[in-house]
């Protein structure tokens, strides 16, 4: 699961981590008041952030032509103009798709002057399952640019999960960043803050991207993170409370909300053939088939491995709401489930969505004979596959012929 | 010979008396396996379908039973502490079933294993079997959720993260009347037990296992390690395929484990990389057994 930005400081500031001063607003009103107060705090500078769960938001274009965001504001007026360009408004980024987000909520802070940027992520290392922070001194550049370029720049320190993250672990990324005196003790606690809001959140992938020097009244320096990301674990929902309330369901697709109702699981793809299947391996495998023979797959869905009639029957209504998708491709390796139960469930779908759509159904498996003949029998005009390439050519054929 | 277990394998089932687990468990004993104990806690001393005793701990179930493997079935948040206590036992084998267990349960339970003697497969995986010499290869080592009237007793080794693909490339070798030595699901979490590269180095090492069949899926670098590995020591024919060339990047496709990112973990490099190491690659999932058949 993700957040919004500012939930990820809230997360943050939890564990001490320092972030710009700001409140997410959701109406004008609210805004107006942030604004005011920043200003009245002393701040000259101000900034506006729409919070969508996407990237390139600063470079973004609203659909009613207001460019940008992200917005700097000098005075109360121009936030409020700025955020009323923003609120309810939709905005398309490069990540977004031609579809955009409708921003329901912005970030107002204040505008920090920025010295110097860095980069800071806690994420899994998969070869050694160990946490690992990784850092640099190019902040504010993607990490994969980094990563590709000058490696040298990174520098990285694994956790071992039976102690946690060390002082002088913390220390060692602080000095590779080359801070010194009251930067350098700074920067420790931030770190020290950003592992323990990662771990105890169970967080996935934690990203400040800014990490920044940035400088206050009076010249004086301070660390802090300017924007952050965090991707949480769903696995480990259950155990934070706090977290599940961030979840927001609006930055997420209606059908993939709807079929995780069903315990299916379901990503949209651009394709016109829809899939579905038993089991994640089978499910990624089967969409690569129906391309390898020149199809689109419309989606990834999983209906797991004993998948129920009523799960099928979902499943067939939200593949259907997809007014992309021109064939149907079934595909179950029924290992244990029986496969005339899954051919009812099939049946009956069919029958209750009024399907005109080409229906190829590849069914393998424990009880086969008995599924086949209950789909033969149905008297609807089932394309039945023998193999997985048979049903992947014959699904690819009939959704062109349609 | 096989891998991991052999049909004499004694093994205790972990929340035997949970609906999933106690679905297995019957699924297991109707194969031929030996389950001969299960573990729930505060049902010590009932019997399972009248023959198989239950305990509250599994040492309590190792000592009287000799049981040296365990399947578990527990749900997620108590999965990790079930692991640990399976390995605290002193347990050859571990094969945890049970999907959705947080990431960082698994970081910390790779880190408490450090230095034991357990071997932990999975987590959310389909477990093992290696086929026995009945009908139906019945009488073999069924740990997990694997069909096991799918198998035939013989010489391919396979190797996978996936349950339902590990079936598809099973039943495509006994369609054409090729045996299996050992058929072993990882699972498809970021952090589990055993690799890819450590069942290979077993069917390596196994003279009954005369060729080798590796399914992998996008996410992470194991198959590019187990691939690296082949390239170099290898003797045995390797035939494999990889899930997910079509998967949207940055998403995760129903496996916790399988998500490309930030240019990671990508279909095409593992795919490179198996035809580096001399990898029979299957262009389909429908060409898996006919791969590696063509290469021994």
């Amino acid at each position: 699961m993700n957040i919004h930005e500012y939930q990820a400081k809230q997360l943050l500031a939890r564990h001490g981590v320092a972030v710009p001063a700001g409140e997410p607003c959701k109406t004008v009103d609210e805004a107006r008041a942030v604004a005011e107060k920043l200003f009245a705090a002393g701040h000259t500078l101000i900034v506006i952030k729409s919070q969508i769960h996407a990237g390139g938001r600063g470079k973004g274009t609203f659909t009613h032509g207001f460019q940008g965001g992200v917005k700097l504001a000098k005075s109360v007026d121009e936030a409020v103009n700025f955020a009323s360009n923003m609120l309810g408004k939709t905005l398309v980024t490069k990540q977004t798709g031609p579809e955009g987000r409708v921003v329901q909520t912005i970030l107002i802070a204040a505008a920090e002057t920025i010295k110097k940027e860095f980069y800071l992520a806690v994420l899994l290392d998969r070869a050694n399952s160990r946490p690992l922070i990784m850092a640099s001194t190019e902040g504010g550049v993607e990490i994969e640019e980094v990563a590709a370029h000058t490696p040298e720049k990174i520098v990285r320190e694994h956790v071992d999960p039976a102690v946690g993250l060390m002082p002088y672990q913390a220390r060692k990324i602080a000095a590779a960043l080359g801070l010194k005196g009251d930067l350098f003790n700074q920067a420790c606690k931030l770190i020290t803050g950003v592992y323990k809001a990662s771990w105890e959140s169970d967080a996935a992938m934690v990203e400040i991207n800014p990490l920044c020097i940035v400088e206050g009244p009076g010249g004086k320096e301070a660390i802090m993170a300017v924007d952050a990301k965090i991707g949480l674990d769903d696995n480990a929902l259950y155990r934070h409370a706090d977290i599940q309330a961030m979840r927001d369901l609006a930055e997420e697709s209606p059908l993939e909300v709807e079929a995780s109702k069903y315990s299916l699981n379901y990503i949209k793809l651009d394709g016109n053939i829809a899939c579905l299947v038993n089991g994640a391996g089978l499910a990624m495998s089967t969409m690569d088939i129906i391309k390898h023979y020149g199809g689109d797959p419309a989606n990834f869905l999983d209906v797991g491995g004993g998948a129920s009639k009523d799960q099928v029957a979902a499943a067939f209504r939200i593949i259907l709401s997809d007014a992309s998708v021109k064939g149907i491709l079934v595909n179950i390796f029924g290992g244990i489930m029986d496969c005339n139960v899954i051919a009812t469930g099939i049946v009956e779908a069919v029958r209750e969505t009024g399907l005109k759509l080409p229906l190829v159904v590849r069914l393998e498996g424990n009880n086969v004979a008995a599924g086949k003949k209950t789909l033969a029998e149905s008297g609807l005009t089932i394309i039945s596959g023998d193999s997985m390439a048979d049903a992947a050519q014959k699904v690819v054929k009939a959704t062109r012929a349609a | 010979m096989a891998i991991l277990v052999t049909p004499q394998t004694k093994v205790l089932i972990q929340g035997i008396t949970g609906s999933f687990g106690a679905r297995h468990a019957q699924l297991s004993l109707a194969y031929g396996s030996q389950v001969v104990a299960g573990v729930t806690p505060g049902k010590g001393g009932q019997l399972f379908e009248g023959k198989v005793p239950v305990f509250d701990t599994v040492s309590q179930a190792a000592r009287e039973t000799g049981a040296t493997a365990s399947a578990i079935f527990v749900p997620p948040p108590f999965a990790a502490d079930a692991i640990l206590e399976a390995v605290d036992a002193g347990l050859d084998l571990v094969v945890c079933i049970t999907e959705g267990i947080p990431v960082n349960d698994m970081v910390r339970v790779k880190r408490a294993m450090q230095g034991s003697k357990t071997r932990l497969i999975g987590p959310n995986c389909p477990g093992l079997v290696t086929p026995g010499e009945g009908p139906q290869s019945h009488g073999g080592c069924r740990i997990g959720i694997a069909p096991g009237y799918i198998h035939k007793k013989g010489h391919v080794g396979v190797v996978s993260r996936s349950g339902t693909l590990t079936y598809e490339a099973v039943w495509q070798l006994t369609c054409r009347g090729v045996g299996q030595s050992t058929c072993v699901g990882i699972g498809g979490d970021p952090v589990n037990g055993t690799s890819h590269l450590d069942v290979i180095k077993m069917f390596m090492a196994d003279p009954e296992t005369h060729g080798i069949i590796m399914i992998g899926e996008i996410g992470g670098a194991a198959e590019e390690e187990a691939a690296e590995w082949i390239g170099r020591y290898g003797t045995k024919p390797v035939a494999g395929f990889i899930a997910g060339a079509t998967a949207p990047p940055g998403r995760r496709m129903g496996h916790a484990g399988a998500i490309v990112s930030g240019g990671k973990g990508t279909a095409q490099a593992k795919i490179d990389a198996f035809r580096k190491a001399g990898i029979g690659v299957a262009a389909t999932p429908s060409e898996m057994a006919d791969t590696l058949l063509r290469m021994m």
